[in-house]
C-alpha cells in the first residue's frame, strides 16, 4: 500500500495532503453559506451585499458549454465553499502563532515563509485553501507605500481601494464562473503599487488546496498606478486526490497611465492520475485593464497541471498606446485537457498587442488555443501579432486552434499565424547521437520549442517552469 | 410564421404533384426546419453571421410558396446582357426560379451522361437546418452522373437566374453530381439576379471517384438585394481532385459553404475565393476541409477587399483525423479594408489529432501599405490609379490558382483585370 502511494508520489510530488484541522462553510451553495463566508472575514455591509447581488445572479445563468473539453456536471451543492485551517478563527499575528504543520507543508512545496531564510528577492503571500497564510516582506514593502496583503485584510484596511476596483474590469455580472467566484471568494492577494514607484521585488502568491470537496474561490486585485512597475507571480499546487477538484478564480489587473503589470503564473495543480481519474478543475478568469495613456499588461503563463486548464487571460486595451501580451505554454499529457488563449480588445489609438502561444500534446490529451482579437472601430493604427504553434507527440492526442479575428478598422494591421508539427525523427537522431537519451532529448526539443515564452519569465520561475517542462512530458516517448 | 409554412408546403406539394413516399419525406424535413429555425449567431458557424437577423431585417414577410415560380410561360431563353462578354462553347444548363428549364449538352457524347430531372428529392446526409428547408421546399431535383472514364469536352455553365417578378420567396434548389471513375467535368456556377428581396437556399452534392477530377467555380457578380446561402459538399475518393474558386461581389448577403471531405488516400482539395465587397453587402465563405485518411492535401487561400460599409468574414477549419498521418494542409486569408466603416471577421480554425502532419494557417487584415502607394506615385501613376494597381495584384493571386485557362480569362475580365 504504501508503496503504491510513494509509487503515486513520484509521479506528482505536491500530491501530499497535510492532516490539519479546519472549519468549514456548511456545504452547499446558497445565501447562508455565502452569508457565512462574509461574517467569518468580518466584511463591511456593502461586500455582502455585492456577494448576493452576484448570488442572484447566478441563479438565472447557465453553465457554458461551448468549450473543447467536456467533464461530468458538477454538483455545487456538494462543495464547500470555505475551509479553513482551525487555528485561523483569529489571524495569527506572527509566524510563530501559526499552526507548525502548516508551516511544514510550505517547507516540503518549497516554499519557505520565514523571511530570514530566504535567500531570493521574493515576497510571499501563501493561500492555503480558503485563506491567506502569511505574507512576508511586509515592512520593506510598507516603506515604499506599497500595500501587498491579502484580499480580506485590504477590505478591512483599505476599504477605498477595494470599493473602487474590485468588480471593475470582471463586473459581476459577466460569465458563470467570474460570478460564482464573485458570489463565494474567499481570499487571494491584494497589490496596490503607488504612482511612480517601481516595486522592488518580485511578488508572489502561493495557492494550496487541501481539504477535499473544496472549491477554490480566490480573487486576486493588483492596481499599478500612474508610473508603477510590478511583476508578480503565481505558483499552484493540490494533493492528488481521486474526485475533481473545482478552482474558478478572479485576477483583475488595472494599470494607470504608463504603468506596466507583469503577471506570470506557472501552474501545477494535480493533473489526475494516468488514467484521467481526478485532478484540478482549473476554471479561472483572468483579464487586465490598461486604463490609463502608454499603460502595458503581460500576461505569462506556464500551464502543465489541472485535468482541465480552461482559461483565457485577457487584455482590454483602452488607453492610447497602451499595449498587451501573452506569452503562454500549455503542456497536456496522458488525459489532461487544455481549452487556453487570451483576448485582446483594442479600444485606443495605437495600442499594441502581442500573441505567442505554445501547446503541447502528448499522449491521449487534447490542447486548444481559443484566441480573440478585437479591433474596434476607433482603435487606429493599432497593431497585432498572433502566433499559436503546436507540437504533438503521439497519434491519440490532439492540438486545436481557433483564432477569433475581428477587424473594424482600415488603419490596422493584423497577422496570425498557426503551425503544428511533431518532433522529428532527425532530431531525435541528433541528439541521440550525442549522448543524450530518448527522454532528455524530447526535454531539450520542447524546450527548445518553448524558448520565446520561457524567456518571458522572472529568472527563478524559469529554471522551475524548465524543469516542469521535462517532468511533465516524462514517459510520453518511447 | 409555423402556420404560413406549412400551408406554403401543402401548396407546394400540390403543385408538384409527388408520390406519398416524396411527401413524407419533404414533411420530416420540415419539421427539423420548423423545429430549428433559420441559424442565429448563438450557433459557432454563424457567429459572424445572424442569418435570422438578416433574413427578418430585409424581407418582409418571406414567402415559401409563389406561384410565378411555376409560371409555365415564361421559359426563358437567356438575357443578353447576362455575359457582356465573349464566352467559349459550352455546354448549358438554365434554371429559373429554381427550376430547371434547358438541358443542353450538344458537344457531349450523352450515352456517357444520366441525367435526371424530377420533382421528386432525395434527402440529403448534411444535419443542417437550411438543408432541411431546401429538402422540403426545392422544386427541381436534378442529377447528373459522369460515367467511367468520360471527360467532358467542354465545360458546363449552370446558368441560375431569378426574374423581377419574384420577390421575398424562399427559393430552394438541389443539384446531386457524381463523377464515376477517371471522369473529368468542369462547372461554372453563374448567377444572375433580377429579383429582390428573396432567400436563396442551394445545395450542390458532389461525389467525385477514384481518379477524378471536378473544377467547381462560383460566380455571383451581379448586384443584387437577394440572400443567399449556397451549400457544397464534396466527397473525395481515392486520388481524386477537386479545385474551387468563389467569386463573391454580387448579392446582399451571401454565404458560400464549401465542405470537402478527403476520404481516400492521394485526395486534394484546392479552394480559392475573391471577396469584393462595397455599401452595406456582407458575405461569408466557410469551409471545412476534413482529411479522415493518409497522404492527402488541402489547399486554402482567400482575399478580400472591403469597401464603404461593408462587411467579409471568413471561416475556414481544417480538421486531421487521427488516421489522417501525412496530411498536408494550408490555410490563408488576406484582407484590405478600404474605408473606415468596413469590417473582416476570420476564424481560421485547425483541429488535428494526429502528429506526422504538417498543417498551418495565417490570417492578415489591415489597409493598403503607403509605402508601395508612394512608389507608385512617384511615378507619375495618380493615387486612384495606384491604389487601383495594387489591389489588382492583390486579387490576382487568388485568380492565378485557377487551372482553367479559358475560365480564368473570363474572371478576369468580369472583375476588370486588364494585363
Amino acid at each position: 500500500m504504501r508503496e503504491k502511494e510513494l509509487e503515486k508520489l513520484k509521479e506528482y510530488k505536491y500530491g501530499f495532503s497535510t492532516d490539519i484541522e479546519s472549519i468549514k462553510a456548511p456545504k452547499g451553495l446558497n445565501e447562508k453559506v455565502i452569508k457565512f463566508i462574509s461574517n467569518i472575514k468580518k466584511e463591511p455591509k456593502w461586500l455582502l451585499e455585492w456577494r448576493l447581488k452576484a448570488y442572484e445572479r447566478l441563479k438565472v445563468l447557465k453553465e457554458p458549454d461551448w468549450q473543447k473539453p467536456k467533464y461530468p456536471k458538477i454538483n455545487y451543492q456538494d462543495l464547500y465553499y470555505y475551509s479553513a485551517p482551525k487555528s485561523f478563527k483569529e489571524k495569527p499575528k506572527s509566524l510563530e502563532d501559526l499552526d507548525p504543520k502548516l508551516l511544514e507543508t510550505y517547507k516540503k512545496l518549497g516554499i519557505p515563509l520565514q523571511e530570514q531564510k530566504r535567500l531570493n528577492n521574493i515576497a510571499v503571500d501563501a493561500v492555503f485553501d480558503s485563506v491567506s497564510v502569511a505574507t512576508t516582506f511586509k515592512e520593506k514593502l510598507t516603506e515604499k507605500g506599497i500595500i501587498f496583503c491579502s484580499i480580506g485584510e485590504a477590505v478591512q484596511k483599505h476599504p477605498n481601494l477595494v470599493k473602487k476596483y474590485l468588480g471593475s474590469v470582471i463586473p459581476i455580472n459577466d460569465h458563470y464562473f467570474a460570478t460564482l467566484n464573485s458570489a463565494v471568494f474567499t481570499d487571494g492577494s491584494f497589490v496596490y503599487i503607488p504612482e511612480g514607484v517601481k516595486c522592488p521585488m518580485e511578488l508572489s502568491t502561493y495557492f494550496r488546496i487541501n481539504a477535499s470537496d473544496t472549491g477554490q474561490f480566490e480573487r486576486t486585485l493588483i492596481i499599478a498606478d500612474k508610473g508603477s512597475y510590478v511583476s508578480y507571480l503565481e505558483g499552484c499546487t493540490a494533493p492528488m486526490r481521486d474526485e475533481n477538484q473545482l478552482h474558478a478564480a478572479n485576477v483583475e489587473l488595472i494599470a494607470l497611465d504608463d504603468a506596466e503589470i507583469k503577471y506570470s503564473t506557472v501552474q501545477n495543480w494535480y493533473p489526475g492520475d494516468k488514467d484521467g481519474k481526478g485532478g484540478i478543475y482549473n476554471f479561472v478568469t483572468k483579464r487586465g485593464l490598461c486604463k490609463g495613456k502608454n499603460s502595458k499588461i503581460s500576461w505569462t503563463q506556464v500551464e502543465t497541471g489541472s485535468a482541465i486548464t480552461w482559461k483565457y487571460p485577457s487584455c482590454i486595451l483602452k488607453g492610447d498606446n497602451s499595449s498587451g501580451e501573452f506569452y503562454s505554454i500549455a503542456i497536456t499529457n496522458n488525459y489532461q485537457k487544455a481549452d487556453t488563449g487570451t483576448k485582446m480588445i483594442h479600444l485606443g489609438k495605437n495600442t499594441k498587442s502581442k500573441i505567442i502561444s505554445k501547446g503541447i500534446s502528448a499522449g491521449f490529451a487534447d490542447n486548444t488555443y481559443r484566441g480573440l482579437v478585437d479591433i474596434n472601430r476607433n482603435a487606429d493604427n493599432s497593431r497585432n501579432y498572433t502566433q499559436c504553434d503546436s507540437l504533438l507527440i503521439g497519434n491519440k492526442c490532439g492540438a486545436h486552434t481557433i483564432p477569433y479575428i475581428k477587424n473594424k478598422n482600415s488603419l490596422t494591421n493584423l497577422e496570425h499565424e498557426a503551425t503544428t508539427s511533431k518532433i522529428s525523427d532527425e532530431q531525435l537522431f541528433y541528439c541521440n547521437q550525442r549522448g543524450l537519451n530518448q527522454e532528455e532529448a524530447v526535454s531539450l526539443i520542447v524546450n527548445g520549442f518553448c524558448k520565446e515564452v520561457l524567456q518571458q519569465l522572472p529568472m527563478e520561475f524559469a529554471v522551475e517552469a524548465q524543469k516542469l517542462v521535462g517532468i511533465s512530458l516524462e514517459g510520453s516517448v518511447g | 410564421m409555423t402556420n404560413q409554412i406549412k400551408n406554403d408546403f401543402d401548396k407546394i406539394v400540390k403543385k408538384l404533384k409527388l408520390p406519398k413516399k416524396n411527401i413524407n419525406l419533404r414533411k420530416k424535413n420540415l419539421d427539423k426546419f420548423i423545429n430549428l429555425g433559420f441559424p442565429n449567431r448563438r450557433e459557432e458557424d454563424w457567429k459572424f453571421s445572424d442569418l435570422n437577423k438578416i433574413i427578418s431585417s430585409n424581407i418582409k414577410d418571406l414567402k415559401y410558396f409563389n406561384k410565378e415560380l411555376f409560371n409555365e410561360k415564361k421559359k426563358s431563353i437567356i438575357p443578353k446582357d447576362v455575359l457582356p462578354h465573349k464566352l467559349f462553347e459550352h455546354n448549358k444548363i438554365v434554371i429559373t426560379n429554381g427550376i430547371v428549364d434547358i438541358i443542353d449538352f450538344k458537344y457531349e457524347d450523352l450515352k456517357k451522361i444520366d441525367i435526371i430531372n424530377t420533382a421528386e428529392n432525395q434527402s440529403s446526409n448534411t444535419k443542417q437546418s437550411l438543408i432541411y428547408l431546401n429538402s422540403a421546399f426545392n422544386t427541381n431535383y436534378l442529377k447528373i452522373v459522369i460515367k467511367k472514364n468520360y471527360s467532358l469536352n467542354k465545360s458546363v455553365i449552370i446558368y441560375n437566374f431569378t426574374d423581377e417578378k419574384i420577390n421575398s420567396t424562399n427559393i430552394n434548389q438541389r443539384l446531386d453530381i457524381i463523377l464515376e471513375e477517371n471522369s473529368r467535368l468542369n462547372l461554372i456556377n453563374f448567377f444572375t439576379d433580377y429579383s429582390s428581396n428573396n432567400f436563396i437556399n442551394i445545395n450542390h452534392e458532389f461525389k467525385v471517384e477514384k481518379d477524378s477530377i471536378l473544377k467547381n467555380y462560383i460566380i455571383d457578380s451581379k448586384e443584387n438585394s437577394n440572400i443567399k446561402y449556397f451549400n457544397n459538399n464534396i466527397d473525395l475518393n481515392q486520388n481524386s481532385l477537386v479545385e474551387n474558386f468563389i467569386l463573391s461581389t454580387g448579392s446582399k448577403f451571401i454565404k458560400n459553404e464549401i465542405i470537402c471531405n478527403l476520404k481516400e488516400k492521394y485526395s486534394s482539395a484546392f479552394i480559392s475565393g475573391i471577396i469584393n465587397l462595397k455599401s452595406n453587402q456582407q458575405h461569408e465563405i466557410k469551409t471545412n476541409v476534413n482529411h479522415l485518411t493518409e497522404n492527402t492535401k488541402s489547399y486554402q487561400l482567400i482575399k478580400s477587399i472591403l469597401n464603404e460599409n461593408s462587411k467579409g468574414v471568413y471561416q475556414g477549419k481544417i480538421f486531421v483525423d487521427s488516421k489522417a498521418q501525412k496530411t498536408n494542409g494550408y490555410q490563408l486569408s488576406k484582407a484590405i479594408l478600404l474605408t473606415e466603416n468596413a469590417e473582416f471577421d476570420a476564424k481560421p480554425e485547425l483541429e488535428i489529432y494526429a502528429d506526422d502532419v504538417k498543417c498551418s494557417h495565417g490570417s492578415t487584415s489591415g489597409c493598403l501599405d503607403e509605402n508601395s502607394i508612394f512608389y507608385l506615385m512617384s511615378r507619375g501613376i495618380k493615387r486612384k490609379d495606384a491604389e487601383k494597381l495594387l489591389i489588382n495584384g492583390f486579387i490576382m493571386d487568388a485568380v492565378e490558382k485557377i487551372t482553367d485557362l479559358e475560365i480564368k480569362k473570363l474572371i478576369k475580365e468580369i472583375m476588370g483585370i486588364i494585363e
